[in-house]
């Protein structure tokens, strides 16, 4: 069939870009400028990419922070002018365009922060990976529900339990490796009830999420106060996993100690992320999942068992969940203090969300908050002039340029959320 | 393959949906079922399909009995099915859909795309589909979706073929191409049952009709009886298919739209550049395939949805940028396309349901409070000349068969003085016997000399009611031609040709 369709039609062309990404870019730029570079100090920052005792020690680089600032700060209007030419061509800004600006952005911040000091950079990196294997394993867990149409609030409630069992099983049996399993089981067991209750019953999943948080949390902070604290020594002294060097690997000049010193928990998930991607989109099972997730009634009908993929997707994403509660305990403090999940359970939601359920891009994005978190303890470190309360708004800061600059258009699954009831 | 079904029997509640059907459809034959909405075709299509399960009856496949506990049995079975609502993720690719539940794997489960690409090509090419298993479904026409719904279907080998209400979405041209389909089909041995409820395609396409009523077999009937014969089976009683209305007489202008451009929830232009006027006395008819932009320029008319540029003006007053109250004060009826989603609220009663536009002041609201006297009251009126059946004005809406549902709205947004009347598919869902009511009504609303607007997907509806007719095609009007303008005119209009 022949039709005519004049070009232009039902096209996006035509219609003005969203300025959002140029004027949050101009605000940045001005803070820099002004803030790190204008009135910022002449004190001298030390750049130090390796530890002094890594196999290829790297030089390290002396500067001025007010000239740092002054540079990127020139360089970030640069970037900004151009995205402001893009828009007004009707053209979006690169992801890329983002990615750079926030890098020169953060890379000017911590300038600014040490002057007078050093800039740990193998410090940074490898503490940002550690504190980002639990939001990184809690927002699998997210896309394994969510992408098959269940909401999961209680994430957080997942790595407490996880951090919890890790650690009391970890200590009572003396075996991490059992305190790990345990964690693994019961954070499933809890993501049982969440699929039973919304998937069976159909009741609401965000009540079921929130209940099941609210239960975790008071449950174990009961059991903190009236057992471990008084017997922490047997109760509550896992002990942590070794930190595994891998040979050749770990010695790679900066990414080498931070990617390849790690603990069992870390490498754990550098495995689970990639084979989550290949299983979503790699295999028979995964279509099927995401299927369900967009489409139940046209996955019926093709014969796929939507109350059962579902069913499996959630608990097993709780599995992963509690290896990250188990990361926060028996993977780095080796102890479960009260409330330990504090909250990296919903910043597990919004790395989802942030990472378009995708498990590659929710990895950065969980990256990205680790970084964050860990920026707070350092600057708390090399800083300690600046008011800790506007060092602690930085991972939020974060997340609304996150939000605002790298996420355009996101498109969740479109039957997220919403029970299947079966005619 | 041949497909019997005998004593097939569906209750829901104290509904009974499907009474005792028996139904053969014989190797290679179109089967057309026919019958009103909410007669059954579907739910016994469902449970064929193994979605429900039949309460009494039996399944036989070349005298083979069978029991389905889901659709993966029917479709082991070898029966397939095209659904009203496709069945297909609009995220997923052509490839991907047909062969979701049925993938063919490589080593641990990962997926063989290679396997099912060269299988969409090779059906595809056996009917001269022509479609790229690589385009995401999203992206396609919805033809070549219905498309990729029958070669999903084929993939798995189905025999016998349920087409449910196939020709809703399609253009008359797309029609044309889903019988030469269905032929093909039939000829190279598959069974087809056909669902519909449109007589002339029955008569075109259907060796052998069966006509279903109220949930029970009426009769068999051949293709090539007479359309008002056909009709009255359907329906029960003698039918007059055809509006009776006399030549407009027209007044002032009454509707100007001029460069109108809205953009729609994908922040693309949905109506793009679209000017047209409609005088007192009038009908304009806006006709095209679901999707075109009908929807987003009906929501834009009443207030609903921002305009981005261009006028409305109704009479001398500009309503471009008008709240929905200012446009309901300005004298504007509006009957939405949706009406379970836009156009009742189904919890509430009918005499609230008839209230919710006029809810602000007199004769329902006495300041604050309701004034349930004159709100029942006018309720039993409107009731009584709309000929709404239901047991009494207290009933909730969501209650009421489609048709006395369509009949509320109308009640309501025609019970006051109107200056522009629009209505979008007001017939759609509804039984033959509140069509003719409606259009009727539509009419009179004409005749007092007001403006209105009906848009519509069914060209019967649109030659039926309409002075002159506008066709939209992707945002834009192709043409606004005369109501005496060939179906095959209006068709090609309809897939952007002008005329």
């Amino acid at each position: 069939m022949k039709t005519e369709v004049t070009p232009g039609m039902f096209s996006q062309a035509e219609i003005a870009v969203s300025k959002k990404t140029p004027i949050v870019m101009a605000g940045f730029t001005a803070i820099v400028l002004v803030f790190f570079g204008i009135l910022g100090t002449g004190d001298v920052v030390v750049w130090q990419f390796t530890k002094p005792d890594d196999t290829f020690a790297l030089p390290d680089f002396t500067v001025a922070s007010n000239t740092i600032g002054l540079i990127i700060g020139v360089v970030l209007a640069a970037i900004t002018a151009y995205a402001f030419v893009l828009v007004s061509q009707k053209k979006h800004p690169a992801l890329w365009l983002s990615l750079v600006f926030g890098l020169l952005a953060v890379i000017a911040l911590l300038s600014w922060l040490a002057a007078g000091n050093k800039v740990q950079f193998a410090f940074i990196l490898s503490n940002a990976i550690v504190l980002a294997i639990p939001i990184a394993l809690g927002a699998m867990a997210g896309i394994m529900s969510e992408r098959v149409g269940v909401v999961n609030i209680a994430i957080e409630g997942q790595l407490l339990t996880g951090a919890f069992l890790a650690a009391v099983v970890g200590s009572l049996t003396d075996n991490l490796w059992v305190g790990l399993l345990a964690a693994m089981v019961g954070a499933a067991l809890l993501s049982m009830v969440l699929a039973t209750f919304s998937i069976k019953f159909l009741v609401d999943q965000i009540i079921v999420g929130v209940v099941l948080n609210v239960l975790v949390l008071g449950v174990t902070n009961f059991l903190y106060s009236q057992w471990l604290a008084n017997d922490g020594k047997n109760a509550n002294f896992p002990g942590t996993f070794p930190i595994i060097e891998i040979p050749v690997l770990s010695e790679i000049p900066i990414l080498g100690p931070a990617l390849f010193e790690n603990r069992i928990t870390t490498y754990l998930a550098f495995l689970i992320i990639p084979a989550l991607w290949f299983f979503l989109f790699k295999t028979k099972l995964g279509l099927r999942a995401r299927a369900v997730g967009e489409h139940p009634l046209a996955a019926d009908t093709v014969g796929i068992n939507v109350a059962r993929t579902r069913f499996w997707w959630v608990t097993i994403g709780g599995m992963v969940a509690g290896l990250g509660g188990a990361a926060l305990t028996i993977g780095s403090v080796g102890a479960f203090g009260r409330d330990m999940s504090g909250g990296q359970g919903f910043i597990a939601l919004a790395v989802v969300i942030l990472g378009r359920w995708h498990p590659f891009s929710a990895g950065a994005a969980a990256l990205l908050f680790g970084f964050a978190i860990i920026l707070r303890i350092w600057a708390n470190q090399v800083s300690p002039g600046i008011p800790t309360d506007f060092i602690t708004m930085v991972p939020y800061v974060v997340t609304l340029i996150a939000v605002v600059g790298f996420v355009g258009r996101v498109r969740a699954p479109a039957a997220d959320g919403q029970p299947y009831i079966k005619g | 393959m041949k497909l019997e079904l005998r004593g097939i029997t569906k209750r829901f509640g104290s509904l009974t949906a499907n009474d005792s059907i028996n139904l053969v459809v014989e190797s290679g034959e179109i089967h057309s079922l026919l019958g009103e909405n909410g007669a059954g075709k579907s739910t016994l299509m469902n449970v064929l399909y193994g979605l429900y399960t039949a309460d009494e009856g039996e399944i036989l496949l070349d005298g083979v009995a069978h029991k389905f506990s889901g659709p993966g049995d029917a479709m082991a079975a070898g029966i397939g099915m095209v659904h009203q609502h496709f069945m297909l993720i609009p995220v997923f690719t052509v490839a991907e859909n047909v062969v979701l539940g049925n993938e063919p794997t490589g080593a641990l489960g990962t997926l063989n795309l290679d396997v099912a690409r060269a299988r969409v090509r090779e059906i595809s090419d056996r009917f001269g589909f022509d479609i790229d298993p690589d385009a995401l479904v999203e992206d396609l026409p919805v033809g070549a979706q219905q498309r990729v719904e029958i070669i999903k279907a084929l993939a798995r080998d189905a025999k016998v073929l349920v087409l449910d209400e196939p020709t809703a979405v399609l253009t008359p041209q797309e029609t044309d191409e889903l019988m030469e389909i269905m032929r093909g089909l039939a000829k190279s041995g598959t069974s087809i049952v056909f669902i519909t409820h449109k007589l002339r395609e029955v008569q075109a396409v259907a060796d052998t009709i069966t006509v279903i009523r109220l949930g029970k077999v009426v009769g068999e009937a051949k293709p090539t009886e007479s359309a008002a014969d056909l009709a009255s089976m359907m329906v029960g009683r003698a039918v007059d298919l055809e509006v009776h209305k006399n030549a407009p007489v027209l007044g002032d202008k009454g509707l100007t739209v001029t460069n109108l451009t809205v953009v729609g929830d994908r922040h693309d232009k949905v109506v793009d550049d679209v000017s047209f006027t409609v005088h007192g006395g009038e009908v304009l008819a806006i006709a095209g395939v679901q999707g075109n932009g009908q929807t987003e320029l009906a929501e834009a008319l009443v207030g609903l949805r921002g305009v981005s540029s261009g006028t409305i003006h109704l009479g001398e007053l500009d309503i471009t940028a008008s709240s929905v109250r200012e446009v309901i004060d300005a004298g504007v009826g509006y009957v939405p396309e949706d009406r379970k989603k836009d156009g009742l609220v189904a919890e509430f009663s009918i005499a609230e349901n008839l209230m919710l536009n006029k809810s602000f002041g007199a004769p329902f609201a006495k300041g604050a409070l309701i004034d349930f006297a004159n709100r029942d009251r006018i309720a039993d009126e409107l009731i009584e000349e709309y000929d709404i059946r239901t047991p009494g004005r207290d009933t909730p809406a969501g209650k009421l068969s489609g048709g006395n549902q369509q009949k509320v709205v109308v009640a309501r947004e025609l019970s006051r003085d109107l200056n522009l009347f629009i209505a979008s598919q007001p017939t759609r869902g509804v039984d033959v016997g509140s069509i003719e009511f409606i259009h009727e009504r539509i009419i009179q609303t004409r005749d007092a000399g007001k403006p209105v607007v009906i848009i519509s997907t069914e060209l019967d509806e649109v030659a039926g009611l309409a002075d002159r007719i506008a066709v939209m095609y992707r945002g834009r009007i192709v043409g606004i031609v005369d109501a005496t303008t060939s179906r095959e005119t209006l068709g090609q209009m309809m897939a952007g040709v002008s005329a």
